[in-house]
């Protein structure tokens, strides 16, 4: 595939960051939509994975926009269907990757994304200070960041009883270390 | 025969029953489970979705530290630990140049010495002396639900065969089991949506266990601590959405194989689970 791919030809296109980023050229994708037909979730997406690539082929800023704007793009459960059964081998679930990240630095991400981001960020808050996932810290955290606060009330108790729920969270000796790693990573792009 | 160990941060928790059996059968088999030290968590469903760099280095974080201890081959029983690691390992072998920065980002020497392996994998090595120790056989029409991260991306996982694997029913059959032919064997079940789309899940769960119990399964089989937790943890909500009462009980593999064995079924940890593991005729292992 040659670099003069009119999508890639200005570094500011977003398939020119899918490009750098993961080294996948959208010109790949030919549009046969497998990865939209075997998808668990399109039928909840306004546009399909295929639809997504579409928009990137063109190269222009106006259909980058749209999207990053795109509530589909959170509902991405990354398990890998469309990119097993893509004739191209395209890696679709890195493109979505690279497009929310995109999407959350130009500060347009559909509002939908709202719970599902509050809880990444719950879960990572909880990776960074203990070096672990603690999981009743992470649920405590989402409803605070979500507003969420009734939902799942009644599991707790059952998974008490049942020995599911550690009450403590596991402090590693790397604590220091795995903090340094989010300050390199995630914490050094604001 | 021994084998480094990556629990990862379910199998401490809501998982604990996964961590509880794989222990019990290894033991069983006579394979010694070494814990990487100190480890960390892999950033799970939520690392990749933030940021790239951070989804390869808590993984690699935890192969360095398997590395530093002389470990040459570490099995993640958890599938989304599982797929972290070994897509952090596939993704710095096919660019070597990369060690350098997450060596420098870890602070720690990363150069790629310690493979990742699957518990599926792992057990298919121990096939002859599990089928050998099964003196209570699981005579049960199962269904084996593989979900997507044992098999998928399959040039990274390199295991079994993405859309129709076998390598768990072939398990299961050692043990007395009878694994039915069935269309949901690799179909998503929602994974880290659980809490903040329970409606999608409950959706995508109920095609799967609806068909497992529309083909006459008795017991749903997997390997996953996410499959597990929205199959057997998300059953109300399932059951809402199918407007049905579905009560066919969801064993981690290591459990049937444990039950075989003859393995207390409280070692097991099969009083953990939501949906109660009890079957109908008084045949074969009972829990």
């Amino acid at each position: 595939m040659s670099s003069a791919n009119h999508h890639e030809s200005r570094p500011d296109t977003l398939a020119a960051r899918v490009k750098a980023a993961t080294g996948i050229s959208l010109a790949q994708c030919y549009q046969c939509g497998k990865c939209a037909a075997g998808c668990p979730v399109s039928e909840e997406m306004d546009l399909t994975p295929c639809q997504v690539l579409r928009l990137l082929q063109y190269g222009q800023d106006k259909y980058d926009e749209k999207a990053m704007r795109s509530a589909g793009i959170w509902l991405c459960l990354s398990c890998e269907t469309c990119s097993t059964r893509c004739p191209q081998e395209v890696e679709i679930p890195k493109i979505m990757d690279v497009v929310r990240a995109e999407a959350l630095k130009r500060g347009i991400a559909h509002p939908k994304s709202k719970d599902i981001l509050a809880f990444h960020r719950a879960f990572l808050d909880s990776v960074e200070q203990t070096g672990r996932l603690y999981e009743i810290g992470l649920v405590a955290n989402y409803k605070l960041r979500s507003g969420h606060f009734m939902k799942d009330v009644m599991l707790a108790p059952k998974m008490y009883v049942r020995g599911k729920l550690g009450l403590l969270p596991h402090m590693i000796k790397g604590t220091a270390a795995v903090k340094r790693i989010f300050k390199r990573t995630l914490g050094s792009k604001g | 025969m021994r084998i480094g160990y990556y629990p990862g941060c379910s199998l401490l928790g809501s998982s604990r029953e996964f961590d509880e059996s794989v222990r019990a059968v290894c033991e069983t088999i006579g394979l010694e489970l070494v814990e990487v030290p100190d480890w960390n968590c892999c950033g799970a469903s939520s690392a990749h979705v933030l940021d790239h760099e951070l989804s390869v280095a808590l993984p690699a974080k935890i192969l360095a530290q398997a590395e530093a201890a002389g470990l040459t081959e570490v099995l993640a029983p958890c599938a989304a630990c599982y797929s972290r690691l070994i897509g952090a390992y596939s993704e710095l072998e096919k660019n070597p140049d990369h060690r350098a920065k997450v060596s420098e980002i870890i602070e720690m020497p990363y150069t790629g010495a310690v493979k990742v392996v699957n518990v599926l994998e792992v057990l298919e090595r121990f096939a002859d002396v599990i089928q050998a120790k099964a003196v209570q056989p699981f005579a049960r029409k199962v269904a084996c639900y593989y979900g997507c991260l044992l098999v998928r991306p399959p040039k990274v996982v390199n295991f079994d065969r993405p859309e129709d694997p076998q390598v768990m029913d072939q398990l299961a059959a050692k043990v007395g089991a009878t694994p039915i032919d069935w269309p949901f064997k690799t179909e998503c079940c929602g994974a880290a949506f659980s809490v903040t789309r329970t409606d999608l899940v409950a959706k995508l769960c109920g095609k799967i266990v609806d068909s497992a119990v529309k083909l006459q399964a008795e017991a749903l089989v997997v390997a996953c601590p996410m499959c597990h937790s929205n199959l057997d943890m998300r059953r109300p909500e399932t059951n809402a959405a199918l407007g049905k009462d579905l009560q066919i009980p969801v064993l981690f593999l290591t459990q049937v194989i444990g039950l075989a064995m003859g393995i207390e079924p409280k070692k097991l940890g099969i009083q953990r689970h939501m949906v109660p593991v009890a079957f109908n005729a008084p045949t074969g292992a009972q829990a």
